[in-house]
C-alpha cells in the first residue's frame, strides 16, 4: 500500500509562510509566489515556457575572490587590492573587471554580473551545497544540486534520448556532498575522468588505452560465451535489468556516442583559441555536449580557488586560463547561435575577504567570505551587458539588490522551463520541492527579472 | 604461451570441475539432490511454500561458500578454501563452515559497516560527526561486534551514553542526527531499533516519546569540536536553547501509551531504555529479527525492515510471531540470530528462478534473492581477485585523513573516505539511517565503468595475482581453473574451458593479454557482480 505523501513543510499557510521565510524585502517576493492557489489542491500547473536548452556551469571550487576579478575595488587601497589594481574597460559602457580579464572584457556585451550575490556561510560544503541546491544546508534532507534536478526534469524520464548521460561533469566530481542528495545514485553525474587536453581525451568508461574496438567486440563476445548466470536463469528480471544497463553501455563504448568526445575532429584553431589547457579543452567538449543535447554540463575548475595564501600567484596562473576558456565559451555559443538556448553561469561557492590578510601564515591570502560573492550568467534568456546589485566601496557589503542562491536558480529554472515548485520524489514521500522558500533562514529577493 | 602448452587437464583439479560436458549451466549453482532436514524457521516458510506447490531446490556447495562469505564476511573465499571445502565429505560440512565463518575477523567489519550505514557514521555532511569522533563511533561498535555484545545492551549503551564525542564512542549517536531536538533524536531512536518511521505515527505518539531525550545537552569544550553529550535534568546547559521545556515534573509517554512522570530524579533515558530492552517488548525483538534477516535474504519479513506498522503486514507472519522470539530467547545473541537463519534451508534456496516464478512467490523467500553486491564488497572483491588496492581519501583538513591503501572498503570506519568507485556503486550517502540509502541498482555508468574504464582496465593489466598465475608456466587450462576459483569461487566446467580455447584460437590476445581479456571477462559476469 502506497501511503500518502508527508507534508512536512508543504501546506503552510500565506502567513506562517511570510513569518517563517520573508525577511524585509523578501516578504514582497514570496507573497506573490504563494499568492498562487494553495499547494496541495492546485492544479498541475504547465511547466513555464523554456527559454534554456541547456545549461554550463563553471564551478570555482574554493571559492574565488570577487574582489580581485568581477567586482573590482581599483582605489580601495593596497590593504584591499594588494597588486591587483589595475582595472580595463568592456565593450559595454560602463562595466569594468579586473585586468586579470582582458578576453571577456571583450565578451561582456554576452554576459551579465551579479555583483549582489550573497548568503553568508563561510563552509565549503555548507556553501557549495547553498549554492548549488537553494537549499538550506541545515535542513535535514539533503536535497540534490541544480544539475541533478535537470537530469530527473530534462533525463531520460523526460523524453531525453541521447546516449551521453543527461548530467555530464568534466572532468572530475566535488565528492563534498552527494550531489545527487535524496534522488539517489540514479541522477548522480556522469564524471569523465581523464584529460581533454591531453591527446586523447580517455573518458572513463568510454575510451580505453589500448584496446582496439576489434577486441572491445571480441571481449564484448567473450563475456557473453562465459556468462553462466543468465545462461542458468535467462529471465531473472535483476539479469535482465543488468544486460540492459551493460547493453547501453556498450552503445556508448562501441557505438557513435562517444564521437562527442573526440576532439581532434575540431579546427585546430579552434582549440587554440579555447586555450591548450585543460580547462580550456573542457570548455571546448562542453560546447559539443551541448550540441549534442546534453541538458546540463559542469565544468569543475582543475584546480583551486582557495586561496588562503599563495593568493596572487595562483591568481595570475589561473585567471588568464579561466578568462580564455569562458571568454571562448562564450564566443564559440555565440556563433554556432547555441548561445540563446544555453545558460552559462559561472561562480564558486562563496566570494573572498576583500582585506588582504598579511598575517603569517597567510603572507598575502584571502580568506572565505560569503557576505560577497560574483557570479556570471549569460544566454538562454539571461541578457547580456548588465551588472546586477552592487557592492561598497571595498567590496565587503552589499549594497545594492542582494541576489540570494534561491533567486539565482529559480531564475535558471524557470528559463529551462522547469517549475521550481515541482515536486522531487522523495524515498519516503516526503514533500520536497525544487526550491523551498520557506525554510528556515532562507532569504530571497526574488528572481533576476531584471536580466531576463 | 598458449602455442607451445597443449590444452592439458591438471589431475589435481580434475575431480572438481563438474563432471557433465554438456554445460548445463544450472547444476553449477544448485545441488538438486541435497536434502536436509527442515529447520524451526523452514517449519514456518515451507507451508506457504507448498501452499504455491513448490519445493525448492537448494544451492549447490560452491555457491553456498561463495553466499556464505559475501553475506556475512562481506569477502570472497580464498581458492583454497574452496577447495578445500568442496573436497570436504562431512554431511555436516556447511554447518561447520558457517560456524567458522561467523569466527571469523571479517565478521564484524563487515557488520560494522552495516551499523554505520544505520547509525550514520561520518565525519562530515550532513550529520558532521567530525573525523575522530566518526572513528570512536566505529571502533566502538566493530568492538562490540567482535566480542557479541548482546544486542539488548548494545543499544542500551547508545541510548543512555554520555561524555565525550571524541572519548565515548556512543554517544554519537545522538550527534549523528541532523535535526538534534528531543522530536528528532526521538525519530531517529524510533527508525534504527524498533524498525518504524515516526511519520506514520499518530501525532501524540512522537511528543510523548520525545519527553524521554528533552533533558539531553550537547555542550562544547576548549578542544575544536569536542562536545560533551550528557543528562541536564536542571537545563543549565541548555538555558536559552532551543529545547529548554517547561520546568517541574512533566509527563511522558512511551509508544506503547504507558503514561511516565518524569521527577528529575532519574535520566529519562535510562526509563526509555528499560522499557525498550525489556524482553517482552515486541517493538524491539521483532525488528532486529526482522532486520537482520533483510540483511541476509534481500527483503524483510515485513518490508522495508524500518517501515514496521499495522498496515504493513509481514509477509509470512510466522516468522515473526511470536515476535523475534529467538533473538529474546538466546538473550539477544545476534550470532545466534544469523547462525540460525544461515543453516535453514531458506537462506540455502537456489536463486535461479524465472521472472514468472518471482513473481508468483514474492515475499515467500522461495528463492535466495539476487542482488548486486555492496559497492564496498564489490571494490574489495575486485582487488582481492587481482591482488590491487585502492585510495580511500576524505576531504576534510583537520585532521587529515589518510587511509593506507591496503585497507578494504569494507572496514572504512567513516562515510566520509571514498572514493569515486563508492559513489558510482551507490555506497549510502549515511545521511538518514534508512535501509533503501543503499542503492544495488544497477545504471549504465556502473557498467561503463566495469567494462571498460582505465581504473578497472588497470588493475586487471597491472594485477600482480594473475601475474603469478601464468608465469608459473602452468598448461593453459590450469590458469583458467585458478581464475575461475580465484574469481568466481568454482572451477570452471568443460564447456566453458572450451569456450576459452576457442577465444583463445582467435588470437585477438595472446600471452598475458589473453588471460587479461579472460579475467576481465570473469570480474564482469553476472557471476561475479551479482549475489546469487
Amino acid at each position: 500500500m502506497k501511503r500518502q505523501p508527508i507534508r512536512r513543510r508543504g501546506g503552510l499557510t500565506r502567513r506562517q509562510a511570510l513569518r517563517q521565510g520573508a525577511l524585509g524585502a523578501a516578504a514582497i517576493v514570496v507573497g506573490e509566489r504563494l499568492a498562487a492557489p494553495a499547494r496541495a489542491d492546485a492544479p498541475a500547473t504547465p511547466p513555464p515556457e523554456a527559454k534554456a536548452r541547456s545549461v554550463i556551469q563553471v564551478f570555482l571550487w574554493g571559492g574565488m575572490s570577487h574582489s580581485d576579478t568581477w567586482d573590482p575595488k581599483p582605489d580601495a587601497g593596497h590593504d584591499y587590492t594588494g597588486q591587483f589594481n589595475r582595472v580595463i574597460k568592456t565593450n559595454v559602457d560602463g562595466i569594468v573587471l579586473s585586468d586579470l580579464f582582458p578576453q571577456l572584457a571583450r565578451q561582456a556585451d554576452k554576459f551579465s554580473i551579479i555583483r549582489g550575490m550573497t548568503h553568508g556561510n563561510n563552509g565549503h560544503e555548507t556553501a557549495a551545497y547553498l549554492m548549488q541546491t537553494g537549499h538550506m544546508p541545515g535542513e535535514r534532507l539533503a536535497y540534490p544540486s541544480i544539475g541533478a534536478v535537470f537530469a530527473l526534469f530534462k533525463g531520460y524520464q523526460a523524453g531525453y534520448k541521447g546516449l551521453i548521460p543527461p548530467y555530464v561533469v568534466l572532468t572530475r566530481p566535488q565528492g563534498r556532498f552527494s550531489e545527487a542528495g535524496f534522488l539517489g545514485s540514479k541522477f548522480k553525474p556522469f564524471a569523465t575522468g581523464g584529460d581533454p587536453n591531453a591527446q586523447r581525451f580517455e573518458v572513463e568508461g568510454v575510451i580505453a588505452r589500448g584496446i582496439s574496438d576489434a577486441r572491445q567486440q571480441a571481449r564484448r563476445e567473450l563475456l557473453g560465451a562465459v556468462n553462466a548466470l543468465p545462461q542458468a536463469a535467462s529471465d531473472h528480471p535483476e539479469l535482465t535489468l543488468s544486460a540492459e544497463c551493460r547493453d547501453q553501455a556498450y552503445d556508448l563504448i562501441l557505438g557513435e556516442g562517444k564521437a562527442v568526445f573526440d576532439l581532434s575532429k575540431e579546427d585546430p584553431k579552434l582549440r587554440e583559441r579555447y586555450g591548450r589547457h585543460t580547462f580550456g579543452q573542457s570548455c571546448l567538449v562542453a560546447r559539443r555536449l551541448v550540441e549534442a543535447g546534453v541538458p546540463y554540463v559542469v565544468i569543475n575548475y582543475p584546480g583551486g580557488w582557495d586561496t588562503h595564501s599563495n593568493h596572487f600567484q595562483t591568481m595570475q596562473r589561473q585567471c588568464p586560463q579561466l578568462d580564455q576558456g569562458l571568454a571562448s565559451l562564450l564566443q564559440d555559443l555565440h556563433d554556432r547561435g547555441l548561445l540563446s538556448t544555453t545558460i552559462v553561469w559561472c561562480c564558486g561557492e562563496f566570494g573572498r575577504t576583500p582585506k588582504v590578510d598579511w598575517q603569517p601564515p597567510w603572507n598575502g591570502g584571502r580568506n572565505h567570505y560569503g557576505k560577497v560573492n560574483s557570479v556570471v550568467v549569460a544566454g538562454g534568456g539571461f541578457k547580456g551587458g548588465c551588472v546586477v546589485g552592487a557592492t561598497d566601496k571595498k567590496g565587503e557589503e552589499v549594497v545594492d539588490r542582494p541576489v540570494y542562491p534561491i533567486d539565482l536558480l529559480g531564475s535558471i529554472y524557470e528559463l529551462a522551463g522547469i517549475d521550481p515548485d515541482a515536486q522531487l520524489p522523495h524515498p519516503l514521500g516526503y514533500d520536497a520541492r525544487v526550491l523551498a522558500p520557506g525554510e528556515a533562514g532562507a532569504k530571497s529577493t526574488g528572481r533576476l527579472k531584471e536580466i531576463m | 604461451m598458449l602455442g607451445g602448452c597443449g590444452w592439458r587437464y591438471s589431475a589435481a583439479v580434475a575431480g572438481l570441475v563438474a563432471a557433465s560436458e554438456s554445460s548445463v549451466p544450472r547444476q553449477v549453482f544448485e545441488n538438486p539432490v541435497f536434502d536436509p532436514p527442515l529447520t524451526e524457521l523452514d517449519r514456518r516458510v515451507y507451508p506457504e511454500l507448498e501452499k504455491l506447490g513448490v519445493r525448492p531446490v537448494l544451492c549447490s556447495d560452491a555457491v553456498f561458500l561463495r553466499r556464505l562469505y559475501i553475506d556475512v564476511l562481506g569477502t570472497l573465499p580464498d581458492p583454497a578454501e574452496v577447495e578445500a571445502f568442496l573436497a570436504d565429505t562431512n554431511a555436516n560440512k556447511r554447518a561447520e563452515w558457517i560456524e567458522r565463518a561467523l569466527e571469523r575477523p571479517e565478521f564484524a567489519d563487515y557488520w560494522a559497516m552495516k551499523w554505520g550505514d544505520l547509525l550514520k557514521i561520518k565525519a562530515e555532511f550532513p550529520v558532521n560527526l567530525w573525523p575522530n569522533a566518526a572513528q570512536a563511533y566505529h571502533r566502538w561498535v566493530v568492538e562490540s561486534l567482535r566480542n557479541n555484545k548482546p544486542y539488548d545492551r548494545f543499544v542500551r549503551e547508545m541510548l543512555v551514553a554520555n561524555g565525550s564525542n571524541f572519548r565515548v564512542g556512543p554517544v554519537n549517536f545522538y550527534r549523528a542526527v541532523q535535526n538534534r531536538t528531543p522530536e528528532g533524536w526521538a525519530s531517529a531512536v524510533a527508525l534504527a531499533f524498533m524498525g518504524t518511521r515516526t511519520d506514520a505515527w499518530p501525532s501524540n505518539r512522537l511528543a510523548g516519546m520525545a519527553a524521554f531525550s528533552s533533558e539531553i545537552a550537547i555542550k562544547p569544550t576548549k578542544e575544536l569540536k569536542e562536545e560533551i553529550i550528557c543528562w541536564d535534568p536542571d537545563r543549565t546547559l541548555t538555558a536559552g536553547g532551543t529545547n529548554a521545556p517547561p520546568p517541574g515534573p512533566r509527563q511522558a509517554e512511551l509508544p506503547d501509551g504507558t503514561v511516565v512522570e518524569l521527577r528529575g530524579d532519574r535520566d529519562p533515558r535510562e526509563v526509555f531504555a528499560d522499557w525498550l530492552t525489556t524482553p517482552t517488548n515486541a517493538w524491539f525483538a521483532t525488528a532486529i529479527a526482522n532486520r537482520v534477516w533483510s540483511w541476509l535474504m534481500g527483503r524483510g519479513i515485513a518490508h522495508e525492515p524500518d517501515d514496521l506498522r499495522p498496515d504493513n503486514p509481514p509477509s509470512i507472519p510466522a516468522l515473526l510471531r511470536p515476535p523475534g522470539a529467538e533473538t529474546v530467547g538466546s538473550k539477544f545473541d545476534l550470532r545466534h540470530l544469523i547462525r540460525l537463519i544461515l543453516c535453514s534451508r531458506t537462506w540455502q534456496h537456489s536463486s535461479v528462478a524465472s521472472a514468472a516464478d518471482l513473481a508468483r512467490m514474492e515475499g515467500r523467500f522461495a528463492f535466495y534473492p539476487m542482488r548486486r553486491l555492496d559497492a564496498e564488497v564489490l571494490i574489495d572483491a575486485i582487488n582481492k581477485v587481482t591482488g590491487t588496492a585502492e585510495l580511500y581519501t576524505s576531504p576534510i583538513h583537520e585532521p587529515f585523513t589518510f587511509v593506507q591503501e591496503t585497507k578494504i572498503a569494507v572496514s572504512l570506519p567513516d562515510g566520509s573516505i571514498t572514493s569515486p568507485f563508492l559513489e558510482l556503486f551507490g555506497r549510502p550517502p549515511r545521511a538518514t539511517g534508512m535501509e533503501n540509502e543503499r542503492s544495488n541498482r544497477p545504471i549504465p555508468a556502473q557498467w561503463m565503468h566495469l567494462l571498460n574504464s582505465s581504473h578497472i582496465q588497470r588493475k586487471i593489466e597491472t594485477s600482480p595475482r594473475l601475474a603469478a598465475i601464468v608465469s608459473t608456466g602452468r598448461p593453459p587450462r590450469d590458469i583458467a581453473c585458478a581464475l575461475y576459483l580465484a574469481a568466481l569461487s568454482r572451477p570452471p566446467t568443460e564447456a566453458e574451458l572450451v569456450r576459452i580455447e576457442e577465444y583463445a584460437r582467435r588470437g585477438v590476445a595472446r600471452g598475458r593479454e589473453l588471460w587479461n581479456d579472460v579475467l576481465w571477462a570473469l570480474l564482469n559476469s553476472d557471476e561475479f557482480v551479482y549475489r546469487h
